[in-house]
């Protein structure tokens, strides 16, 4: 399973193991606007991260699927809130997480926000690739990149603060959903 | 709409065929089936024609079709770029009439499949076409995907439904199938699949079509799928205002097992559930379903193995439909749903949109804004699909009625992944359900999977 990566401001390197991640995650108990990609329409693995985020204390605004920009940055504006998560498994989180995250920042009052982005982010399924999308997705805006990432994975960050393990993950049911099996994949009916 | 003269389909009467394969004993079985290019469109439906099966033809269309993004299609069609759909509305009439010359007819009913909220440029070629078989409808098409407003896809629908009648002064009889026994394909209670496919089904008939068929796609425990089209017939039966309806079942639409055995032993299961259930239609899945979308040889082998298994189980039954308690669980929270649904206003539009704004009827983990996300489900020790929260559901009048009313109960993450996990791992796993109709069946050579995660 990826550790997933951090941006921090005040470092040049990655953190190392253990580091305190700069910016993220916030502590258990405020408010996450949780949401996806505009072009993902797949909505199991945004309940699954509802549940699992409010297991760990936190308020969820769940904005679903299909989620536009301009709602996500209204939705902030008006919640204001710990933590934004966005979850994509459609393939395309990574080109739309590049376009997003500066849409964000953009707004003055968002640009210190807390914001995170995982799932099954590319159609590649290369280290190298993930390595460099996830370098990508932190200078594009997001404090911490979850790329193939597993919900444990979040979990661990969530209420530790701390790198994640490689141990005991849980099954990545991000790839299921990336094969497009569940209902909300365009090719149902 | 252009006055071109209606191609010869008078006699293509899509549920007068079904009911008639299958009250001479066969099991109508039919793919998803959908390719870009009319060349391979036409090689599948030839192919789902000449099967060792008795089948009907589909045409499933491109996602941009759906969402009627024709940018996005001009841009797909210039480069080259495959669809994951035939682009029904695109590609000129004359390539669509070519590519079905000689194959759809009264023997070979081909029904258009889409997903669309938005269907009404879908329904105007289908009409130009002669197209009169079709699913869908305003709530099994919009809530489950993307973000249209309920409001807006119940009008659309109701347009599209009305439009979609006049094939009926054109000779044909125009049809439609309620897409409402899937939603969102997986942890659904029963009573909800059934409720959902019911008013859809009077909605089209409120709009003029009066030839319908009814789903209900294979949950998690075969007694109370078979107690589910028990209730879905009876319901039909007791509201429907015409004898032209018929049952359609979808092999599972959830998290599909990954083995071929376990594939094979779903879609035995599914088969066997038609036959016992009295279910006149089925539309299969396949061994590749997990993977990517299949080809035309593992579609045909779907088929066949289907209407074989189908065969067998009905060599055990006589064709007798199984016993079920008429005034079952489902049936008795179904008609409550039912019910609360139709009184709250004349016009059946209307009435589903403040039935959801009213949580009378709630999907539970659906995500969009117009459902009120209340509801919870879990899958019990037997299996069964019962309500964790039921919310503000209609059930609560008249008493407690024996289980109609959900006990509150906290679903956690660790849980919900388990019960989306518990069909798949039920059917993989050394032994399994339907394992005596797969001794019984030749199974299809088992194509080579590639390796799991």
């Amino acid at each position: 399973m990826t550790a997933p990566a951090r941006r921090d401001a005040h470092e040049p390197t990655p953190s190392g193991p253990g580091a305190p991640g700069g910016g993220a995650p916030a502590t258990p108990g405020g408010t996450v606007v949780l949401g996806t990609v505009p072009s993902d329409s797949h909505t199991w693995n945004l309940v699954l991260l509802q549940l699992l985020l409010e297991e760990c204390g936190f308020e969820v605004v769940n904005l679903g699927p299909c989620v536009p920009e301009e709602l996500l940055v209204e939705e902030c504006l008006r919640h204001r809130p710990e933590l934004v998560v966005i979850s994509s498994i459609n393939g395309h989180g990574y080109a739309d997480g590049l376009r997003l995250a500066p849409r964000v920042r953009a707004r003055p009052e968002l640009a210190e926000l807390s914001m995170i982005i995982g799932g099954k982010l590319g159609v590649g399924g290369e280290a190298a690739d993930r390595e460099r999308g996830s370098r990508a997705l932190l200078e594009a805006g997001f404090d911490a990149v979850f790329f193939d990432a597993a919900a444990a994975d979040l979990r661990r960050y969530l209420l530790s603060g701390e790198r994640p393990g490689e141990a005991a993950a849980a099954p990545a049911l991000e790839e299921e959903y990336a094969r497009g099996e569940l209902a909300g994949a365009s090719s149902a009916s | 709409m252009t006055e071109a003269p209606l191609p010869a389909v008078g006699a293509v009467d899509f549920d007068a065929f079904v009911r008639r394969r299958a009250s001479a004993g066969a099991l109508v079985v039919q793919p998803r089936m959908g390719f870009m290019d009319p060349e391979a469109m036409r090689a599948g439906l030839a192919a789902t024609r000449a099967a060792d099966a008795t089948t009907v033809g589909t045409l499933t269309l491109d996602s941009y079709t759906r969402l009627r993004d024709e940018a996005a299609l001009a841009t797909a069609l210039a480069e080259g770029r495959p669809l994951n759909g035939y682009p029904l509305t695109t590609h000129p009439p004359e390539v669509t009439a070519r590519m079905l010359a000689g194959l759809r007819g009264p023997d070979f009913p081909v029904q258009v499949r889409h997903g669309s909220a938005v269907p009404r440029h879908i329904f105007e070629s289908m009409i130009g076409l002669g197209l009169s078989a079709s699913e869908g409808g305003p709530i099994s098409y919009c809530l489950p995907y993307g973000r249209t407003p309920l409001a807006q896809s119940v009008r659309n629908w109701a347009d599209s439904t009305r439009l979609f009648a006049t094939l009926r002064e054109r000779g044909a009889q125009p049809h439609l199938e309620s897409f409402g026994g899937c939603l969102l394909g997986q942890l659904c209670p029963p009573s909800l699949l059934v409720a959902v496919s019911v008013l859809e089904a009077l909605f089209f008939h409120q709009h003029g079509v009066r030839s319908v068929s009814v789903s209900y796609a294979q949950q998690t425990n075969a007694t109370q799928d078979r107690e589910a089209v028990a209730a879905l017939r009876r319901l039909c039966a007791e509201l429907l205002p015409e004898p032209s309806w018929h049952v359609v079942i979808y092999a599972y639409m959830g998290l599909y097992p990954v083995t071929p055995r376990g594939a094979y032993r779903m879609l035995a299961s599914a088969a066997e559930l038609a036959v016992r259930s009295g279910a006149e239609r089925l539309i299969v899945k396949t061994v590749a379903e997990s993977m990517r979308i299949p080809t035309v040889e593992e579609n045909v082998a779907a088929l066949e193995f289907a209407a074989a298994a189908a065969d067998t189980v009905r060599g055990w039954t006589g064709g007798e439909v199984a016993e079920v308690d008429a005034d079952n669980e489902v049936y008795r929270e179904a008609a409550a749903l039912v019910d609360a649904v139709r009184d709250l206003h004349p016009d059946l539009g209307t009435a589903l949109a403040e039935a959801f704004t009213k949580g009378y009827l709630d999907i539970p983990y659906c995500l969009h804004p117009d459902n009120q996300g209340r509801t919870r489900s879990y899958i019990d020790e037997e299996g069964r699909l019962r309500w964790a929260d039921s919310g503000d559901l209609p059930f609560g009048r008249g008493g407690d009625g024996g289980g109609l009313a959900g006990r509150a109960r906290t679903v956690t993450s660790a849980a919900l992944h388990a019960d989306l996990h518990h069909v798949r791992y039920a059917y993989d796993a050394d032994e399994g359900p339907a394992d005596d109709i797969l001794a019984a069946v030749a199974l299809p050579a088992l194509p080579a999977l590639p390796p799991g995660p």
